[in-house]
C-alpha cells in the first residue's frame, strides 16, 4: 500500500459508509431491545441482526472504495431548484398537518414545483394548481369515493 | 389442453362490455401517463394504482393489464421522440429511435416500436399462458426452503449480477430490505424499527416507496439539472406508416427480440435491460446495413423494443406463479394484487383461477387495443410530450402525493414519501439503481418468513437448506451469481496490474 492509496478520493462513498454504519447501529439497538419469543430457530430480531451485518459489510465496501476509487465528476446541481421543491413539499405536508385540506396543499405543491422548473408566473400557476387540485379532489372524492384530506374548501365542495 | 380451456373461459370474462371498457381506459391512461417524460412503467402503475382502488378485483386487474402494456408503450414513445428513456430498458430504443426521429423518420420508428411490441407481447403472453400452468405444477411442491433459495437468487440477480456496480446494487437492495423490517413481524407480531410511531406498525407501503423514489426523486433530479439541459420533443414529420422496406427490415428483429426477451424475463433474474442490449448487438451484427447503426437503423428499434415487451410479459411468469417480482414494475404490480388480498403464487391459480385467466386474456385484449388505439392517436401523445416541464412535474407531484394520501391519509405517510424522494434523488445523483430497493422491500419480509418457517419445520437445524437438493442448488446459484462479478472484477484488475 502506497501513500496515494490512503488518500480519501471519494467523499460521497465515505459519507454513505458512515450512513450505513449509523443505520446498522440503530437497527442493532432496536433488535437488542426485542424480547426473544421464538420456539425454534430464529426469533423476530434475527433478521434485524442479519441486516445489520449486511449493512456493516456494505459500509466496509464503501469505505474501501472511498480510498481506492476516485469519484466521477459530479454534475452541477441547482440547489435553488431543490429548495423550491422542498418548499413545495413542505407546503403540502403543512396544509395536511394543519387540516387546511388537500386542494390548498396541492395548489402550493404545484405552484412551487413549477417555480423550481423555472416558471415565474406564480399567480397564474397558483390558479392553475388550484383548478387541478379541485378537479383531482372532485374526481377521486366523488367518483371513486377515496378519502382525501379535507379542509374548509373541501367541505364546501362536498 | 386444460390451459386452452381455462383461457377461453378467461376470454369470456374479459370480453364482457364492462371489462372491455376497463381495459380500454387502462390502455389509454397507461399510455398517457407512460408517455410523460421521466415516467417509466413502474411509476405509471404505481401512480395509477389508486384509480383502481374502488373497482372490484376483476375489473381493476383487467384495467391493470391495460395500464401495464400502455405504460410500456408510452415509455418507448418518449424514448424515441424526446431521447429521455423513462427506464433503463428503453435506453436502447432511444439510441436508434431518437436518431430516426431526428432524421425525420419518427413515424416509422414509432410504428415499428408499436407493431414490434404487439407481436412480442402477443407471443410472450401466449408463452405465459402455456408456461404458467406447468410452473405452477412444480411450484405447488415448493417448501419454504425452496422459496428462500429462489428469493436469494432474485435478490442477487436483481441487484448485483447485472448492475454496473454490484456494491451499489446491493446497497440499494439493503435499503429495501431494511425498510422491509419496519413494522409488525408476521410470525410473532413484534414491532421492529417502529420507534414508537403507530403509523409505522403496518410497515412501509410499496407504492409509497416506489412513488417517492421514482416520482419525487426524479422530479428533484430533473429540477437539479434542468437549468443545464432543457429538452424538446422532436416533431413527427412525414408519414407515420412504414414502407415496404421498413417492414422487410423489421419483422425478423421483432421475432428475434421476442425469442431473446421472453426467457430472460421469465427467469427469476430481473434486469430488463439485458435482453434489449442483447437484441441490439445481435441486430447490429445481422443487419444488412450495419453502417446505419448509430444514425437511425430501424432494426435497432424493432428488435430491442420487441425484446423489452417480451421480457416484460415474461416477468409475469415468476410474478403470477411464484409471487416473485423481479423488476420494479412487477413489484408494484404485486402491491396492486395485495391491495385486494390476492397473493400471487401457485395457490392463485387454484383459488382465483377465473381471475388469473381473465387477467391473461385481458393482456391479449389490451395488446390489440394498444395497436388499434395508439397508431391513430400518435398526434395526441406527441401533444402530451409538449406539456411544459414546470407544469408537467407540478402535475406529477400532485398526482403522486394524491395517490399516497388516498391509500393512507396521514402526515407520516407524506413525510415518508418526501424522505424517499430525497433518497431517490441522491441515488440518481450518485448512480445507485433504484429498482433493487423496491424489490427488496417486497421480497424481504417474504424471505424472512420463508427462512423462519423452514427453521421451525427443521426444529432449528440450518442444514435444512442444504439437505434438500432443490434449495441447495438454488443457494449455490445465488452464491455464484453474487461472487462472480467481484471475481471477474478482481481478475480484470489482476490483468491490468500485470500489464
Amino acid at each position: 500500500m502506497s501513500d496515494k492509496s490512503l488518500k480519501l478520493t471519494n467523499r460521497p462513498a465515505a459519507v454513505i459508509a458512515m450512513a450505513l454504519f449509523a443505520v446498522a447501529a440503530v437497527t442493532y439497538g432496536d433488535a437488542s431491545r426485542m424480547a426473544v419469543r421464538a420456539t425454534y430457530g430464529m426469533s423476530a430480531n434475527a433478521a434485524s441482526y442479519f441486516i445489520c451485518l449486511f449493512f456493516v459489510a456494505l459500509g466496509l465496501g464503501h469505505l474501501l472504495s472511498a480510498f481506492r476509487i476516485s469519484a466521477g465528476p459530479t454534475e452541477d446541481c441547482d440547489w435553488r431548484a431543490i429548495g423550491w421543491i422542498a418548499l413545495a413539499l413542505t407546503g403540502l405536508i403543512g396544509s395536511v398537518w394543519l387540516h387546511a385540506g388537500f386542494v390548498l396543499g396541492a395548489t402550493l405543491l404545484f405552484t412551487f414545483t413549477a417555480r423550481a422548473f423555472g416558471r415565474r408566473a406564480l399567480l397564474a400557476d397558483f390558479l392553475a394548481g388550484g383548478v387541478i387540485g379541485i378537479i383531482v379532489f372532485l374526481f377521486f372524492n366523488k367518483l371513486l369515493s377515496l378519502a382525501l384530506p379535507q379542509g374548509p374548501l373541501e367541505r364546501l365542495l362536498g | 389442453m386444460d390451459a386452452i380451456h381455462l383461457l377461453i373461459e378467461g376470454f369470456s370474462l374479459a370480453i364482457q362490455p364492462a371489462n372491455l371498457v376497463f381495459a380500454a381506459i387502462g390502455v389509454l391512461i397507461g399510455t398517457a401517463v407512460g408517455v410523460l417524460p421521466g415516467i417509466g412503467p413502474a411509476l405509471t402503475v404505481a401512480l395509477l394504482l389508486p384509480v383502481t382502488f374502488k373497482l372490484d378485483p376483476g375489473g381493476s386487474l383487467i384495467m391493470f393489464a391495460g395500464i401495464y402494456y400502455g405504460g410500456m408503450y408510452g415509455g418507448s414513445t418518449t424514448a424515441i421522440l424526446l431521447n429521455t428513456p423513462g427506464e433503463s430498458a428503453s435506453v436502447v430504443t432511444a439510441l436508434e429511435g431518437n436518431r430516426m426521429a431526428r432524421a425525420g423518420r419518427g413515424g416509422p420508428a414509432l410504428a415499428t416500436a408499436a407493431i414490434g411490441s404487439f407481436v412480442a407481447a402477443l407471443i410472450a403472453t401466449a408463452g405465459l399462458a402455456f408456461l404458467a400452468p406447468l410452473l405452477v405444477k412444480v411450484a405447488v411442491k415448493f417448501a419454504p426452503w425452496d422459496y428462500f433459495g429462489l428469493m436469494l437468487i432474485a435478490f442477487v440477480t436483481v441487484s448485483a449480477t447485472f448492475g454496473a456496480s454490484p456494491l451499489r446494487g446491493l446497497t440499494s437492495l439493503g435499503f429495501g430490505l431494511w425498510l422491509g423490517l419496519i413494522g409488525l413481524d408476521q410470525l410473532t407480531g413484534q414491532a421492529r424499527l417502529t420507534f414508537g410511531v403507530p403509523q409505522l406498525l403496518d410497515g412501509v407501503e410499496v407504492t409509497t416507496l416506489a412513488v417517492g423514489l421514482f416520482a419525487i426523486g426524479e422530479a428533484l433530479y430533473m429540477a437539479s439539472r434542468h437549468a443545464s439541459k432543457p429538452e424538446k420533443p422532436l416533431p413527427v414529420k412525414g408519414s407515420i406508416w412504414m414502407t415496404r422496406e421498413d417492414w422487410a427490415r423489421s419483422w425478423k428483429p421483432w421475432l428475434r427480440g421476442t425469442i431473446i426477451g421472453f426467457p430472460i424475463g421469465a427467469l427469476p433474474a430481473g434486469g430488463a435491460e439485458i435482453p434489449t442490449f442483447l437484441s441490439y448487438t445481435m441486430e447490429r451484427k445481422l443487419s444488412r446495413k450495419p453502417e446505419e447503426f448509430g444514425t437511425g437503423a430501424i432494426e435497432g428499434v424493432a428488435g430491442p423494443e420487441a425484446a423489452n415487451n417480451a421480457s416484460a410479459a415474461g416477468t409475469l411468469v415468476p410474478l403470477l406463479t411464484l409471487g416473485l417480482p423481479t423488476s420494479a414494475t412487477a413489484a408494484v404490480m404485486l402491491a396492486g394484487f395485495q391491495q385486494y388480498n390476492i397473493q400471487p403464487g401457485p395457490l392463485l391459480f387454484t383459488q382465483h383461477a377465473g381471475l388469473v385467466w381473465g387477467l391473461v386474456a385481458s393482456l391479449f385484449i389490451a395488446n390489440v387495443m394498444l395497436l388499434v388505439l395508439n397508431l391513430p392517436l400518435i398526434g395526441l401523445w406527441v401533444k402530451l410530450l409538449a406539456i411544459p416541464l414546470p407544469w408537467l412535474y407540478g402535475g406529477i407531484l400532485v398526482f403522486a402525493s394524491m395517490g399516497t394520501m388516498a391509500a393512507n391519509p396521514s402526515v407520516i405517510e407524506l413525510l415518508l414519501l418526501a424522505g424517499f424522494g430525497v433518497i431517490g434523488f441522491l441515488m440518481r445523483r450518485y448512480d445507485y439503481p433504484v429498482a433493487p430497493a423496491v424489490v427488496g422491500l417486497i421480497l424481504g419480509p417474504l424471505a424472512d418468513s420463508a427462512l423462519r418457517r423452514s427453521l421451525q419445520m427443521s426444529l432449528g437445524d440450518p442444514m435444512v437448506f442444504l439437505q434438500h437438493p432443490s434449495s441447495a442448488i438454488m443457494i449455490a446459484v445465488a452464491t455464484v451469481a453474487l461472487v462472480a462479478p467481484f471475481m471477474f472484477k478482481g481478475l480484470a484488475k489482476f490483468r491490468q496490474d500485470e500489464d
